[in-house]
């Protein structure tokens, strides 16, 4: 068990003025026996991070810390890691036990050691009946609790998963993911988990990074980023259907945008443009256009089963609400007061995209 | 063919007869004129079936217990000949060629892209062009009417390392990631994980090898003057002097029986490997 440190970590591709940053200086103090996961879209830089934590790229810059060792010189098999894969990686022509023994092999550990290893991660797993099988003779779901059971035998500090549930389907994706959870309320070892799926994120975390095009966006609680998130990037990337976010700008005690005015909080500036966020299941619409709302012509409903989305303009700016799906409903065409109360509103900055309040 | 039409099957049928006789008559007729008397294959008509000589003809084909005007080299000396030549080459050829495709595939080192296209150019250079400089070579350093000197010129295959390089590039790159991660070396990984992987390929390429080097007539013809050394495919040739006097026929075509028995055993034991080896691919 052990805390990891990430201070101001880069990585660049290529040398001199032409090389290519694809991190951009990345903090976080993981403490031990945390469960974080990093997510963010394709192409943000989770992966490649996760893999400069295990050794697998080289770190451009700044430093990595396992346990209070920096181990930016480290081979991956003396950090005391163990990862798990997204495409499993397992070694087709051994069996699920073999595949297990492998790395304690090479450890030296004697083999009554590893008997006993290998037992209890299949007896978690539930994969007793399988130790003589070959990976091939295996389903997916199956394969990946192989893969985390050959994390499991190394007893390491970190557990890194990259990925681990995206060759998975639906079904098998929610059960591995109660597994994994299981999994850590027995065991407690710090682990990394990059996902692109904001539900897993929010399922599996303690605490999430959320990632953008190399940088971290905001590290916190789900809790925290879905409900103060600190960006329009975090705004909109966490929750389905996404944060609405509209663009204008403050005038004196008001936000123009889509044609209205709203009162701006004390704590929005009073200039400037502004982002407007707000979740739809946040949004009440009325029928009485009297009151002081927004006019939201709806545009396209959606039945979910438990919820409707209803889909709209305000102005020129799209919109989307949620609302239970016993309540009376509007129809396509009709225009309707959409009202949200203020502690819902979160206000961003449009050239810096951070959180004004 | 899925069509139903009789006569369509019927003339496959009679093609695949007819080439099949085409191929396989010649070698039953050797068969059968290993199995007389040298006067009853001269006389015409040749017998067309089976003789008794069958194994007064080999144990002295085997043992050359039998003079005539050609060489009388025991044919079975020359098959163990033949065999160490085919299996070190067989072997020698999948040893190398697994180390360079590994060391292509897996490491980056300075001058790698000279290294792979001079192997890609020795493609052009088959034993028969470099016949010259590799002759002096050998004669050079005493490897004349020895082992060494019939199996180590040809022993570096270009063929067998871009066939292994192939397979390695389909290993997939997480397979490397998770063995450098339970913490074997280069090495370890070659030999717990790609050898084991490669064990279709490298069958497949056994068998080819094998009669590649079973077959090899041109090099051990220079290499060889003793006639201690001579490869079975050489003795053959040999025991056919030429000349008036009547040829051992019957010998002859005993040692032809005898050269082909090796490499038709190794293709059908390996049979089953050879094929899948050239198609399978396993994750």
């Amino acid at each position: 068990m052990a805390s990891i440190s990430l201070r101001n970590v880069v990585k660049r591709y290529g040398l001199g003025p032409k090389a290519n940053a694809v991190i951009h200086g990345v903090n976080a103090e993981i403490a031990d026996g945390e469960f974080v996961v990093i997510v963010g879209p394709s192409g943000c830089g989770k992966s490649t991070l996760l893999r400069m934590v295990a050794g697998l790229e080289e770190i451009t810059g700044g430093e990595i810390a396992i346990g209070g060792r920096v181990v930016n010189d480290v081979e991956p098999s003396e950090r005391d890691i163990a990862m798990v894969f997204q495409n499993y990686a397992l070694y087709p022509h051994m069996t699920v036990f073999e595949n297990m023994a492998y790395g304690l092999k090479i450890a030296k550990v004697p083999m009554a050691e590893i008997q006993i290893r290998v037992d209890k991660a299949a007896k978690i797993l539930e994969l007793g009946t399988f130790l003589a099988r070959k990976p091939r003779e295996l389903s997916g779901g199956q394969r990946q609790r192989v893969a985390m059971g050959r994390a499991i035998v190394r007893q390491p500090s970190v557990f890194l998963f990259d990925e681990p549930l995206s060759n998975l389907d639906a079904k098998l994706r929610a059960q591995t993911r109660l597994e994994i959870q299981k999994l850590h309320n027995e065991l407690h070892v710090t682990s990394l988990f990059v996902t692109h799926d904001q539900v897993e994120a929010m399922t599996l975390a303690e605490r999430m990074i959320v990632m953008n095009a190399g940088r971290m966006e905001q590290i916190g609680t789900p809790d925290e980023v879905y409900h103060r998130p600190a960006t329009t990037f975090v705004a909109s990337f966490i929750g389905s259907p996404p944060m609405n976010l509209v663009r204008g700008h403050a005038e004196g005690a008001g936000f123009q945008a889509g044609g209205q005015l709203l009162p701006l909080p004390a704590a929005a500036p009073r200039a400037g443009e502004l982002v407007l966020g707000v979740r739809p299941e946040h949004v009440e619409l009325r029928t009485d256009l009297s009151a002081a709302g927004w006019p939201l012509r709806v545009q396209a409903l959606e039945m979910l089963g438990a919820e409707r989305l209803v889909y709209g303009l305000i102005g020129d700016a799209l919109f989307t609400a949620r609302l239970d799906a016993t309540l009376p409903h509007p129809s396509v065409g009709d225009v309707v007061a959409l009202h949200a109360s203020p502690e819902h509103l979160h206000w961003f900055d449009a050239a810096t995209t951070a959180r004004i309040a | 063919m899925v069509e139903r039409r009789p006569l369509l099957s019927v003339l496959s049928h009679v093609v695949l007869l007819i080439g099949v006789l085409v191929v396989a008559f010649p070698v039953y007729l050797t068969f059968v004129a290993s199995t007389h008397t040298a006067e009853a294959i001269v006389q015409a008509p040749m017998p067309l079936l089976p003789g008794d000589q069958f194994f007064h003809n080999y144990a002295a084909a085997l043992t050359g217990s039998e003079h005539g005007q050609g060489s009388a080299a025991p044919v079975g000396r020359m098959m163990w000949i033949s065999l160490v030549t085919a299996l070190v080459i067989a072997f020698g050829k999948i040893a190398i060629s697994l180390l360079s495709a590994f060391a292509i595939v897996y490491f980056r080192f300075p001058f790698k892209q000279l290294v792979f296209w001079s192997i890609f150019v020795t493609l052009m250079l088959p034993v028969e062009v470099r016949i010259f400089p590799t002759y002096q070579v050998v004669s050079d350093l005493g490897m004349l009417n020895t082992y060494a000197g019939l199996t180590i010129p040809l022993i570096a295959s270009a063929t067998a390392t871009f066939l292994f390089r192939q397979f390695f590039m389909t290993v997939p790159d997480e397979l490397v990631e998770a063995a450098r991660m339970d913490g074997a070396g280069p090495m370890r990984f070659f030999k717990d994980v790609l050898v084991p992987l490669s064990a279709t390929s490298i069958a497949a390429l056994f068998v080819i090898q094998f009669i590649y080097g079973w077959n090899q007539y041109l090099w051990p013809l220079l290499v060889t003057t003793n006639e201690n050394m001579y490869p079975v495919v050489i003795g053959i040739k040999r025991m056919i002097s030429g000349g008036d006097s009547a040829q051992q026929w019957n010998l002859v075509m005993a040692t032809a029986i005898l050269a082909m028995l090796p490499p038709a055993l190794v293709v059908m034991l390996m049979q089953k490997w050879f094929v899948k080896g050239l198609v399978d691919t396993e994750k």
